[in-house]
């Protein structure tokens, strides 16, 4: 399933925030910890579709810029009302200062 | 505690249901609704729903309540509340006991004043049966005359616009969006309506609705007659209290509680649209807001107290508007500020930070096309709600990050 795919190089992704990767016609999030770690999300949020890279990153936590939903962006999990159904998230590498995701 | 009932299956009292399953009460939960449908979103009915003619968004699934063992009884209404019997009557005879009581019934439109009777012309716009009758007379060349500039009204112009509709908007007051929202906005919204076609006439009065077969009609106190197939009245809401009023319930702008949602009864709570609280941060001032994320947050937070948990209400308002490509969005209160600080955010998209005479951020207002502004606005919610001064030059300074002013 490894098919991994160069996202940006690490010092474009601030800490404790989230960029939006587009790749081959897909949407993806991919996030900074505070304590400078990788994840990576789908892009949309499971309630209303919306680019949750636009959203606020705290701590763990994405929530989603229109109605505030809220997941772990490390598991993906969905935190309660509005939104229900997780995330799908994706395997993070970082390798020659670039970050890369698996995106099968 | 054995039975909770939750009167009223809007966002608020379906949010309160599964809110008690997630605080593992094993109870029997009985969620009544007077409308047909299981509960749905409502902000979708001005907006998507109206442009797609879609079945309701549900907040959940059937599946959904019947795994987490919640009694849905819609299509009907209760009738009384007994309350040194614990019992509620259904409009269908049925009789409930309960050992605790929520109480989430909503609001219902303004009707406008001195118009009696059904009309097919002249509607108001709440449920999604509203939605589906307006649908049906928003045609192309229709002309939809909205009286009212808040919210509902203008997002009710921007659909009406994209299915090819005239549109003219009557506000009595001297401009839209008067109540909650400042000017520096108003004007932004009012103008790009405008640039859609949407003839927006404010300070109007209006003496009189008619309808007839084939129109209806607004007549203004300055004599001007204005004919259109349809009009929508969008004037604001009216808490449903009855029921709890008959109850013998306080009542002061909606059903009266206190800090935890509960009522002047200790068994019964109130929550969402229909009830009035203490505002924390804001001097305790008591307030009713209608809106959706707050029935979310007092849905949950009632489920907590009817458990007997003694949480108090600590939200800060938030609001959105969507319309056209614009976002607005304004947490907090604005009123009591002394001095707005304008940050610039992108092409097209500003906040307006609220500040009160000791520095304290107390609200901030910002539109701007997408979500260009709703991360800095909720940022700017945690300031609120942390009761922080924050630097007033920094807000302004589009260079500085508002989460470096959140931990500081």
């Amino acid at each position: 399933m490894s098919n991994w795919v160069e996202v940006c190089a690490t010092d474009e992704i601030d800490e404790e925030d989230v960029i939006r990767f587009d790749h081959a016609g897909r949407t993806f999030a991919v996030y900074r910890s505070p304590d400078d770690e990788f994840f990576a999300t789908d892009g949309l949020c499971t309630h209303e579709k919306i680019h949750l890279a636009e959203g606020l990153v705290m701590d763990d936590i994405i929530e989603c810029p229109k109605h505030n939903g809220r997941f772990s962006y490390k598991t993906g999990e969905a935190k309660g009302a509005p939104v229900c159904v997780d995330l799908k998230t994706y395997p993070v590498k970082v390798e020659g200062g670039s970050v890369f995701i698996a995106v099968a | 505690m054995s039975h909770i009932v939750i009167i009223g299956a809007g966002e608020c009292g379906a949010r309160a249901a599964f809110a008690l399953r997630e605080r593992n009460f094993d109870g029997q939960i009985t969620l009544v609704g007077a409308e047909e449908h299981l509960p749905y979103e409502r902000p979708p009915l001005s907006k998507e729903a109206l442009l797609n003619g879609l079945e309701p968004k549900l907040v959940s699934d059937a599946a959904r309540y019947a795994d987490a063992g919640i009694e849905v009884l819609t299509g009907r209404t209760v009738e009384s509340i007994d309350r040194a019997g614990k019992t509620a009557r259904l409009s269908d005879g049925q009789m409930l006991s309960y050992d605790r009581l929520l109480l989430t019934t909503g609001a219902r439109p303004r009707p406008f004043p001195g118009l009696s009777g059904r009309n097919h012309r002249i509607r108001t716009l709440r449920t999604h049966g509203d939605a589906i009758a307006i649908r049906a007379g928003v045609q192309p060349g229709a002309h939809l005359a909205i009286i009212g500039g808040g919210f509902i009204g203008l997002e009710l112009a921007a659909t009406a616009r994209k299915l090819g509709a005239k549109v003219t908007l009557v506000e009595g007051l001297p401009r839209i969006l008067s109540r909650g929202v400042p000017a520096e906005l108003s004007a932004v919204i009012a103008a790009r309506h405008k640039a859609e076609g949407v003839e927006i006439l404010c300070g109007v009065a209006i003496q009189q609705l008619s309808e007839g077969p084939d129109h209806a009609r607004i007549l203004t106190e300055d004599g001007r007659t204005i004919a259109a197939d349809l009009i929508v009245v969008g004037i604001g809401a009216v808490p449903n209290v009855e029921l709890a009023r008959d109850a013998g319930l306080v009542i002061d702008n909606g059903i009266a509680v206190d800090a935890h949602l509960r009522t002047s009864d200790p068994d019964i709570f109130a929550a969402g649209d229909c009830c009035s609280f203490p505002l924390p941060h804001y001097g305790g001032r008591r307030v009713r807001l209608e809106a959706w994320r707050n029935a979310q947050d007092q849905g949950t937070l009632a489920a907590a107290n009817l458990l007997g948990a003694e949480e108090t209400v600590s939200a800060v308002p938030w609001f959105w508007s969507d319309q056209y490509d614009l976002t607005l969005q304004i947490a907090g209160i604005a009123d009591g500020a002394t001095q707005a600080v304008w940050r610039h955010v992108t092409e097209g998209a500003f906040i307006l930070f609220h500040l009160d005479i000791d520095g304290r951020l107390i609200a901030a207002s910002g539109i701007g096309p997408g979500n260009a502004v709703a991360r800095d606005i909720r940022l700017a919610e945690r300031m609120i709600a942390a009761r922080l001064r924050p630097d007033p030059v920094a807000l302004a300074s589009p260079g500085t990050k508002l989460k470096t002013l959140l931990v500081a």
